[in-house]
Protein backbone atom coordinates (compact mmCIF):
# COMPACT_ATOMS: atom_id res chain seq x y z
CA UNK A 1 0.00 0.00 0.00
CA UNK A 2 2.49 2.57 1.12
CA UNK A 3 5.60 2.27 -1.00
CA UNK A 4 7.57 4.06 1.67
CA UNK A 5 9.45 7.09 0.50
CA UNK A 6 13.17 6.39 0.31
CA UNK A 7 13.91 9.85 1.61
CA UNK A 8 11.78 9.34 4.67
CA UNK A 9 13.33 5.97 5.37
CA UNK A 10 16.84 7.35 5.01
CA UNK A 11 16.01 10.13 7.47
CA UNK A 12 14.83 7.62 10.03
CA UNK A 13 17.94 5.50 9.74
CA UNK A 14 20.13 8.55 10.21
CA UNK A 15 18.13 9.45 13.30
CA UNK A 16 18.41 5.91 14.62
CA UNK A 17 22.14 5.82 14.01
CA UNK A 18 22.50 9.11 15.91
CA UNK A 19 20.63 7.63 18.84
CA UNK A 20 22.81 4.55 18.86
CA UNK A 21 26.06 6.48 19.08
CA UNK A 22 24.69 9.12 21.43
CA UNK A 23 24.33 8.49 25.13
CA UNK A 24 21.86 5.69 24.96
CA UNK A 25 18.54 5.11 26.64
CA UNK A 26 16.81 1.96 25.49
CA UNK A 27 13.25 3.06 26.22
CA UNK A 28 13.79 6.33 24.36
CA UNK A 29 15.28 4.43 21.47
CA UNK A 30 12.41 1.96 21.21
CA UNK A 31 9.92 4.77 21.54
CA UNK A 32 11.60 6.58 18.65
CA UNK A 33 11.37 3.44 16.53
CA UNK A 34 7.67 2.87 17.21
CA UNK A 35 6.89 6.53 16.63
CA UNK A 36 8.75 6.70 13.32
CA UNK A 37 7.32 3.36 12.17
CA UNK A 38 3.82 4.75 12.66
CA UNK A 39 4.68 7.73 10.46
CA UNK A 40 6.44 5.60 7.88
CA UNK A 41 3.57 3.25 7.07
CA UNK A 42 0.69 5.46 8.22
CA UNK A 43 -0.25 3.15 11.07
CA UNK A 44 -2.65 4.51 13.69
CA UNK A 45 -0.64 3.08 16.55
CA UNK A 46 2.56 1.10 16.92
CA UNK A 47 3.77 -0.70 20.00
CA UNK A 48 6.55 -3.02 21.01
CA UNK A 49 6.41 -5.99 23.36
CA UNK A 50 9.41 -7.79 24.86
CA UNK A 51 9.44 -11.28 26.33
CA UNK A 52 10.56 -11.30 29.95
CA UNK A 53 12.29 -14.70 29.63
CA UNK A 54 9.62 -16.35 31.67
CA UNK A 55 7.45 -16.30 28.60
CA UNK A 56 5.42 -13.17 29.36
CA UNK A 57 5.15 -10.49 26.70
CA UNK A 58 5.43 -7.05 28.26
CA UNK A 59 4.74 -3.66 26.72
CA UNK A 60 7.96 -1.67 26.48
CA UNK A 61 7.32 1.33 24.20
CA UNK A 62 4.73 2.73 21.82
CA UNK A 63 3.92 5.57 19.46
CA UNK A 64 1.02 6.20 21.79
CA UNK A 65 0.11 4.65 25.11
CA UNK A 66 -3.34 5.42 26.29
CA UNK A 67 -5.11 3.06 28.67
CA UNK A 68 -7.08 1.33 25.89
CA UNK A 69 -3.99 0.66 23.85
CA UNK A 70 -2.01 -0.64 26.83
CA UNK A 71 -4.81 -3.08 27.46
CA UNK A 72 -4.64 -4.28 23.85
CA UNK A 73 -0.95 -4.97 24.26
CA UNK A 74 -1.43 -6.74 27.56
CA UNK A 75 -4.16 -9.04 26.28
CA UNK A 76 -1.61 -10.41 23.85
CA UNK A 77 0.06 -12.25 26.66
CA UNK A 78 -2.74 -14.74 26.11
CA UNK A 79 -3.71 -14.31 22.48
CA UNK A 80 -3.25 -12.03 19.51
CA UNK A 81 -0.94 -11.30 16.60
CA UNK A 82 2.08 -10.51 18.78
CA UNK A 83 1.85 -13.81 20.59
CA UNK A 84 1.53 -15.57 17.20
CA UNK A 85 4.55 -13.72 15.76
CA UNK A 86 6.49 -14.42 18.96
CA UNK A 87 5.70 -18.13 18.94
CA UNK A 88 6.15 -18.80 15.22
CA UNK A 89 8.92 -16.32 14.49
CA UNK A 90 6.98 -15.19 11.44
CA UNK A 91 5.15 -11.92 10.82
CA UNK A 92 1.38 -11.61 10.89
CA UNK A 93 0.41 -9.33 7.99
CA UNK A 94 -2.82 -7.51 7.06
CA UNK A 95 -5.02 -9.34 9.57
CA UNK A 96 -8.59 -8.07 9.30
CA UNK A 97 -9.94 -7.54 12.79
CA UNK A 98 -13.57 -7.82 11.68
CA UNK A 99 -13.07 -11.40 10.59
CA UNK A 100 -10.51 -12.38 13.23
CA UNK A 101 -13.02 -13.22 15.96
CA UNK A 102 -12.43 -16.95 15.67
CA UNK A 103 -8.65 -16.61 15.66
CA UNK A 104 -8.48 -14.15 18.59
CA UNK A 105 -11.85 -14.20 20.38
CA UNK A 106 -10.76 -11.75 23.07
CA UNK A 107 -8.25 -9.61 21.28
CA UNK A 108 -10.21 -8.95 18.07
CA UNK A 109 -13.33 -7.39 19.62
CA UNK A 110 -11.19 -5.26 21.96
CA UNK A 111 -9.13 -3.99 19.03
CA UNK A 112 -12.23 -3.29 16.96
CA UNK A 113 -13.81 -1.42 19.84
CA UNK A 114 -10.65 0.70 20.08
CA UNK A 115 -11.30 1.83 16.51
CA UNK A 116 -8.88 -0.40 14.61
CA UNK A 117 -9.61 -2.38 11.48
CA UNK A 118 -6.29 -4.06 10.69
CA UNK A 119 -3.30 -5.34 12.62
CA UNK A 120 0.22 -6.58 11.86
CA UNK A 121 2.88 -8.10 14.09
CA UNK A 122 6.58 -8.63 13.37
CA UNK A 123 8.88 -10.83 15.43
CA UNK A 124 11.99 -9.33 17.04
CA UNK A 125 14.50 -11.97 16.02
CA UNK A 126 17.88 -12.70 17.44
CA UNK A 127 19.47 -15.62 15.63
CA UNK A 128 17.21 -18.59 16.43
CA UNK A 129 15.48 -16.78 19.28
CA UNK A 130 12.47 -14.49 19.23
CA UNK A 131 12.63 -11.88 21.98
CA UNK A 132 9.48 -9.87 21.35
CA UNK A 133 7.25 -8.37 18.69
CA UNK A 134 6.47 -5.11 16.93
CA UNK A 135 2.74 -4.44 16.66
CA UNK A 136 1.04 -2.12 14.13
CA UNK A 137 -2.60 -1.11 14.16
CA UNK A 138 -4.45 0.54 11.27
CA UNK A 139 -7.81 2.28 11.08
CA UNK A 140 -8.35 0.98 7.53
CA UNK A 141 -8.02 -2.37 5.82
CA UNK A 142 -4.43 -3.63 5.91
CA UNK A 143 -2.66 -3.48 2.58
CA UNK A 144 1.01 -4.14 3.27
CA UNK A 145 2.86 -5.46 0.22
CA UNK A 146 6.13 -7.37 0.22
CA UNK A 147 8.20 -4.16 0.23
CA UNK A 148 6.37 -2.81 3.28
CA UNK A 149 6.85 -6.09 5.09
CA UNK A 150 10.58 -6.05 4.46
CA UNK A 151 10.92 -2.48 5.65
CA UNK A 152 8.98 -2.99 8.87
CA UNK A 153 10.86 -6.21 9.56
CA UNK A 154 14.08 -4.23 9.12
CA UNK A 155 12.88 -1.78 11.75
CA UNK A 156 12.12 -4.70 14.06
CA UNK A 157 15.65 -6.01 13.47
CA UNK A 158 17.08 -2.59 14.30
CA UNK A 159 15.20 -2.72 17.61
CA UNK A 160 16.94 -6.00 18.41
CA UNK A 161 20.30 -4.49 17.53
CA UNK A 162 19.51 -1.62 19.87
CA UNK A 163 18.88 -4.09 22.66
CA UNK A 164 22.34 -5.50 22.15
CA UNK A 165 24.13 -2.36 21.23
CA UNK A 166 26.87 -2.65 23.80
CA UNK A 167 30.29 -3.66 22.66
CA UNK A 168 30.19 -7.18 24.02
CA UNK A 169 27.53 -8.17 21.55
CA UNK A 170 28.61 -11.81 21.56
CA UNK A 171 27.87 -12.24 25.23
CA UNK A 172 24.54 -14.02 25.50
CA UNK A 173 24.20 -12.87 29.12
CA UNK A 174 23.92 -9.34 27.85
CA UNK A 175 20.51 -9.96 26.37
CA UNK A 176 19.16 -11.00 29.77
CA UNK A 177 20.79 -8.05 31.49
CA UNK A 178 19.43 -5.55 28.94
CA UNK A 179 15.97 -7.09 28.75
CA UNK A 180 15.51 -7.19 32.50
CA UNK A 181 16.85 -3.67 32.84
CA UNK A 182 14.55 -2.37 30.12
CA UNK A 183 11.47 -4.09 31.53
CA UNK A 184 12.22 -2.61 34.91
CA UNK A 185 12.65 0.89 33.44
CA UNK A 186 9.24 0.49 31.88
CA UNK A 187 7.76 -0.25 35.33
CA UNK A 188 9.27 2.98 36.68
CA UNK A 189 7.42 4.92 33.97
CA UNK A 190 4.12 3.35 35.05
CA UNK A 191 4.86 4.10 38.72
CA UNK A 192 5.60 7.71 37.78
CA UNK A 193 2.32 7.99 35.84
CA UNK A 194 0.47 6.94 38.99
CA UNK A 195 2.40 9.34 41.20
CA UNK A 196 1.66 12.31 38.91
CA UNK A 197 -1.99 11.28 38.49
CA UNK A 198 -2.41 11.22 42.27
CA UNK A 199 -0.41 14.32 43.08
CA UNK A 200 -2.05 16.51 40.45
CA UNK A 201 -5.50 14.95 40.20
CA UNK A 202 -5.28 13.94 36.54
CA UNK A 203 -5.77 10.69 34.58
CA UNK A 204 -2.80 8.40 34.02
CA UNK A 205 -2.92 9.22 30.31
CA UNK A 206 -2.70 12.93 31.08
CA UNK A 207 0.08 12.18 33.57
CA UNK A 208 2.05 10.49 30.81
CA UNK A 209 1.42 13.34 28.36
CA UNK A 210 2.77 15.82 30.90
CA UNK A 211 5.79 13.70 31.69
CA UNK A 212 6.67 13.20 28.04
CA UNK A 213 6.00 16.84 27.19
CA UNK A 214 8.24 17.98 30.01
CA UNK A 215 11.00 15.53 29.04
CA UNK A 216 10.98 16.87 25.48
CA UNK A 217 10.99 20.52 26.46
CA UNK A 218 13.68 20.05 29.07
CA UNK A 219 15.73 17.69 26.87
CA UNK A 220 15.73 15.07 29.57
CA UNK A 221 15.26 11.35 29.12
CA UNK A 222 11.86 9.94 29.88
CA UNK A 223 13.33 7.25 32.17
CA UNK A 224 15.30 9.86 34.06
CA UNK A 225 12.25 12.08 34.51
CA UNK A 226 10.24 9.06 35.70
CA UNK A 227 12.92 8.30 38.30
CA UNK A 228 12.89 11.89 39.50
CA UNK A 229 9.10 11.73 39.82
CA UNK A 230 8.99 8.59 41.93
CA UNK A 231 11.82 9.86 44.10
CA UNK A 232 10.00 13.13 44.77
CA UNK A 233 6.88 13.98 42.82
CA UNK A 234 7.18 17.63 43.82
CA UNK A 235 10.68 17.94 42.37
CA UNK A 236 9.35 18.86 38.91
CA UNK A 237 6.80 21.66 39.42
CA UNK A 238 6.22 21.88 35.66
CA UNK A 239 4.23 18.65 35.87
CA UNK A 240 1.51 20.27 37.94
CA UNK A 241 0.11 22.22 34.99
CA UNK A 242 -0.92 21.34 31.49
CA UNK A 243 1.96 21.71 29.08
CA UNK A 244 1.96 24.82 26.92
CA UNK A 245 0.49 24.22 23.47
CA UNK A 246 3.16 23.98 20.81
CA UNK A 247 2.99 26.91 18.43
CA UNK A 248 1.07 26.34 15.20
CA UNK B 1 14.62 -15.11 57.89
CA UNK B 2 14.33 -18.89 58.10
CA UNK B 3 12.06 -18.89 55.08
CA UNK B 4 14.60 -16.91 53.15
CA UNK B 5 17.34 -19.39 53.98
CA UNK B 6 15.21 -22.26 52.72
CA UNK B 7 14.50 -20.24 49.59
CA UNK B 8 18.22 -19.74 48.96
CA UNK B 9 18.87 -23.43 49.49
CA UNK B 10 16.13 -24.36 47.03
CA UNK B 11 17.48 -21.87 44.51
CA UNK B 12 21.00 -23.22 44.81
CA UNK B 13 19.75 -26.74 44.29
CA UNK B 14 17.55 -25.85 41.30
CA UNK B 15 20.43 -24.08 39.63
CA UNK B 16 23.15 -26.64 40.40
CA UNK B 17 24.94 -23.96 42.36
CA UNK B 18 27.29 -24.27 45.31
CA UNK B 19 25.41 -21.59 47.20
CA UNK B 20 23.11 -18.60 47.13
CA UNK B 21 22.53 -15.49 49.21
CA UNK B 22 20.11 -12.64 49.67
CA UNK B 23 21.24 -9.29 51.01
CA UNK B 24 18.72 -6.68 52.06
CA UNK B 25 19.72 -3.18 51.08
CA UNK B 26 18.39 0.31 51.66
CA UNK B 27 17.72 2.62 48.74
CA UNK B 28 20.98 4.48 49.39
CA UNK B 29 22.92 1.22 49.03
CA UNK B 30 23.42 0.73 52.76
CA UNK B 31 23.50 -2.90 53.58
CA UNK B 32 21.03 -4.63 55.89
CA UNK B 33 20.47 -8.24 56.87
CA UNK B 34 22.02 -11.05 54.88
CA UNK B 35 21.09 -14.69 54.46
CA UNK B 36 23.28 -17.33 52.83
CA UNK B 37 23.13 -21.06 52.33
CA UNK B 38 26.61 -21.78 53.69
CA UNK B 39 29.75 -20.25 55.12
CA UNK B 40 31.52 -19.75 51.80
CA UNK B 41 28.54 -17.95 50.29
CA UNK B 42 28.41 -15.80 53.37
CA UNK B 43 32.07 -14.90 53.02
CA UNK B 44 31.63 -14.15 49.31
CA UNK B 45 28.75 -11.86 50.13
CA UNK B 46 30.73 -10.17 52.94
CA UNK B 47 33.67 -9.75 50.63
CA UNK B 48 32.03 -7.45 48.16
CA UNK B 49 30.56 -5.24 50.80
CA UNK B 50 33.88 -4.95 52.56
CA UNK B 51 35.54 -4.16 49.24
CA UNK B 52 32.71 -2.07 47.88
CA UNK B 53 32.77 -3.82 44.53
CA UNK B 54 31.42 -6.95 42.90
CA UNK B 55 28.55 -8.32 40.81
CA UNK B 56 25.93 -7.90 43.55
CA UNK B 57 26.85 -4.27 44.19
CA UNK B 58 26.76 -3.62 40.44
CA UNK B 59 23.40 -5.37 40.01
CA UNK B 60 21.91 -3.19 42.71
CA UNK B 61 23.43 0.02 41.36
CA UNK B 62 22.62 -0.61 37.69
CA UNK B 63 19.16 -2.05 38.42
CA UNK B 64 19.73 -5.03 36.19
CA UNK B 65 21.13 -8.54 36.52
CA UNK B 66 24.88 -9.03 36.35
CA UNK B 67 25.69 -12.48 34.99
CA UNK B 68 29.27 -13.68 35.15
CA UNK B 69 29.60 -17.24 33.79
CA UNK B 70 33.39 -17.15 33.90
CA UNK B 71 34.85 -14.98 36.62
CA UNK B 72 38.43 -15.73 35.56
CA UNK B 73 37.61 -14.45 32.09
CA UNK B 74 36.57 -11.03 33.37
CA UNK B 75 38.92 -8.15 32.80
CA UNK B 76 40.67 -7.15 35.99
CA UNK B 77 39.42 -3.62 35.50
CA UNK B 78 35.88 -4.62 36.34
CA UNK B 79 36.44 -5.76 39.93
CA UNK B 80 40.20 -5.58 40.55
CA UNK B 81 40.06 -6.70 44.18
CA UNK B 82 36.92 -8.81 44.28
CA UNK B 83 37.83 -11.09 41.36
CA UNK B 84 41.07 -12.57 42.78
CA UNK B 85 39.71 -12.69 46.33
CA UNK B 86 36.54 -14.52 45.26
CA UNK B 87 38.65 -16.81 43.09
CA UNK B 88 40.67 -17.73 46.17
CA UNK B 89 37.42 -18.82 47.81
CA UNK B 90 36.81 -21.16 44.87
CA UNK B 91 34.28 -19.02 43.03
CA UNK B 92 34.19 -19.52 39.25
CA UNK B 93 30.79 -18.12 38.24
CA UNK B 94 28.33 -15.74 39.88
CA UNK B 95 24.89 -14.50 38.91
CA UNK B 96 23.43 -11.47 40.65
CA UNK B 97 19.83 -10.25 40.42
CA UNK B 98 18.46 -7.03 41.87
CA UNK B 99 15.35 -7.45 44.03
CA UNK B 100 13.25 -4.65 42.64
CA UNK B 101 9.94 -3.53 41.16
CA UNK B 102 10.57 -0.49 39.04
CA UNK B 103 12.14 2.16 41.24
CA UNK B 104 11.57 0.19 44.44
CA UNK B 105 14.74 -1.69 45.37
CA UNK B 106 15.05 -3.96 48.38
CA UNK B 107 18.22 -5.94 47.90
CA UNK B 108 20.10 -8.38 45.78
CA UNK B 109 19.97 -12.12 45.18
CA UNK B 110 23.16 -13.95 44.21
CA UNK B 111 23.91 -17.46 43.02
CA UNK B 112 27.43 -18.88 43.28
CA UNK B 113 29.09 -21.69 41.37
CA UNK B 114 32.45 -23.39 41.80
CA UNK B 115 32.58 -24.25 38.10
CA UNK B 116 32.37 -21.85 35.22
CA UNK B 117 29.58 -21.97 32.67
CA UNK B 118 26.45 -20.18 31.59
CA UNK B 119 23.03 -20.62 33.11
CA UNK B 120 20.74 -22.67 30.89
CA UNK B 121 17.55 -20.90 29.88
CA UNK B 122 15.68 -23.09 32.37
CA UNK B 123 18.08 -22.15 35.16
CA UNK B 124 17.78 -18.50 34.24
CA UNK B 125 14.00 -18.73 34.41
CA UNK B 126 14.32 -20.36 37.83
CA UNK B 127 16.64 -17.62 39.00
CA UNK B 128 14.21 -14.90 37.97
CA UNK B 129 11.38 -16.69 39.75
CA UNK B 130 13.44 -17.14 42.92
CA UNK B 131 14.35 -13.45 42.79
CA UNK B 132 10.68 -12.56 42.57
CA UNK B 133 9.74 -14.81 45.48
CA UNK B 134 12.59 -13.37 47.54
CA UNK B 135 11.37 -9.87 46.76
CA UNK B 136 7.81 -10.80 47.72
CA UNK B 137 9.04 -12.27 51.00
CA UNK B 138 10.94 -9.08 51.82
CA UNK B 139 7.97 -6.89 50.91
CA UNK B 140 5.51 -8.82 52.99
CA UNK B 141 7.97 -8.93 55.85
CA UNK B 142 8.11 -5.15 55.70
CA UNK B 143 4.33 -4.87 55.84
CA UNK B 144 4.05 -7.46 58.63
CA UNK B 145 1.83 -9.48 56.36
CA UNK B 146 -0.16 -12.20 58.10
CA UNK B 147 1.39 -15.64 58.04
CA UNK B 148 0.07 -17.69 55.20
CA UNK B 149 -0.33 -14.71 52.90
CA UNK B 150 -0.48 -15.99 49.34
CA UNK B 151 2.97 -16.66 47.91
CA UNK B 152 1.62 -16.41 44.39
CA UNK B 153 4.48 -14.33 43.10
CA UNK B 154 4.58 -10.61 43.15
CA UNK B 155 2.76 -9.69 40.01
CA UNK B 156 2.67 -12.99 38.19
CA UNK B 157 -1.09 -13.40 38.26
CA UNK B 158 -1.89 -9.78 37.45
CA UNK B 159 -3.03 -9.31 33.89
CA UNK B 160 -2.99 -5.54 33.69
CA UNK B 161 0.48 -5.02 35.01
CA UNK B 162 0.69 -1.38 33.94
CA UNK B 163 -2.30 -0.65 36.15
CA UNK B 164 -0.67 -2.36 39.11
CA UNK B 165 2.41 -0.14 38.91
CA UNK B 166 0.32 2.99 38.34
CA UNK B 167 -1.69 2.14 41.45
CA UNK B 168 1.57 1.65 43.34
CA UNK B 169 2.64 5.18 42.38
CA UNK B 170 -0.72 6.55 43.47
CA UNK B 171 -0.64 4.86 46.88
CA UNK B 172 2.92 6.08 47.39
CA UNK B 173 1.72 9.67 47.01
CA UNK B 174 -1.51 9.14 48.97
CA UNK B 175 0.31 7.90 52.03
CA UNK B 176 3.67 9.58 51.58
CA UNK B 177 5.43 6.23 51.84
CA UNK B 178 7.97 4.41 49.71
CA UNK B 179 7.02 2.55 46.55
CA UNK B 180 7.96 -0.74 48.18
CA UNK B 181 5.72 -0.06 51.12
CA UNK B 182 2.90 1.03 48.82
CA UNK B 183 2.99 -2.32 47.06
CA UNK B 184 3.16 -4.15 50.39
CA UNK B 185 0.06 -2.25 51.59
CA UNK B 186 -1.80 -3.14 48.40
CA UNK B 187 -0.89 -6.79 48.80
CA UNK B 188 -1.94 -6.77 52.43
CA UNK B 189 -5.24 -5.15 51.52
CA UNK B 190 -5.89 -7.72 48.78
CA UNK B 191 -5.18 -10.49 51.24
CA UNK B 192 -7.31 -9.04 54.05
CA UNK B 193 -10.25 -8.41 51.73
CA UNK B 194 -9.78 -11.66 49.84
CA UNK B 195 -9.38 -9.85 46.53
CA UNK B 196 -7.03 -10.32 43.59
CA UNK B 197 -4.17 -7.85 43.61
CA UNK B 198 -5.12 -6.82 40.07
CA UNK B 199 -8.66 -5.98 41.20
CA UNK B 200 -7.31 -3.81 44.03
CA UNK B 201 -5.05 -1.99 41.56
CA UNK B 202 -7.98 -1.39 39.18
CA UNK B 203 -10.05 0.12 42.00
CA UNK B 204 -7.22 2.42 42.99
CA UNK B 205 -6.58 3.66 39.44
CA UNK B 206 -10.33 4.17 38.94
CA UNK B 207 -10.25 6.22 42.17
CA UNK B 208 -12.87 4.08 43.85
CA UNK B 209 -10.41 3.00 46.52
CA UNK B 210 -7.87 5.13 48.28
CA UNK B 211 -5.49 4.55 51.14
CA UNK B 212 -5.21 8.04 52.64
CA UNK B 213 -5.61 7.73 56.40
CA UNK B 214 -7.39 11.09 56.62
CA UNK B 215 -9.96 10.15 54.04
CA UNK B 216 -11.70 7.41 55.95
CA UNK B 217 -11.25 4.66 58.55
CA UNK B 218 -8.42 6.19 60.52
CA UNK B 219 -7.53 2.98 62.37
CA UNK B 220 -4.07 1.68 61.78
CA UNK B 221 -3.08 -1.37 59.86
CA UNK B 222 -4.31 -2.82 56.64
CA UNK B 223 -7.96 -2.01 57.31
CA UNK B 224 -7.28 1.63 56.72
CA UNK B 225 -8.07 1.61 53.04
CA UNK B 226 -11.30 3.48 52.50
CA UNK B 227 -13.83 2.80 49.83
CA UNK B 228 -15.41 5.74 48.07
CA UNK B 229 -18.67 5.61 46.25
Amino acid sequence: MTTVSAERLAKIFVEVADTLVDEFDLIEFLHLLTDRTAGLVQASAVGMLLADQRGNLEFIAGSDENVKLLELFQIQNQQGPCLDAFRTGRPVINADLRTAGARWPRFAPHATAAGFRSVHAFPLRLRSEVIGALNLFGAGVGAFDEADVQIVQAVADVATIGLLQERTIHRSELLTEQLQGALNSRIVIEQAKGAIAQAHGVSVDEAFARMRGYARRAHRRLSEVAHAVVTDVGSIPELSAEPPQPPG
Amino acid sequence: MGGMRRLCAAAAQAMSASGAAVTVMAEDGERGAMVATDLTSERLEELQFVLGEGPGADAFASRRPVLVPDLAGETMARWPVYTPAAGDLGLRAVFAFPLQVGAARLGVFEVFRVRSGQLSSGELRHALIFAEVALTTLLDGQANAPLGAPADGLVGAVEHRAELFQAQGMVMVQLGISLAEALARMRAHAYAENLQLGAVAAEIVARRLRFDPDQRSPQAGQGEAGRQT
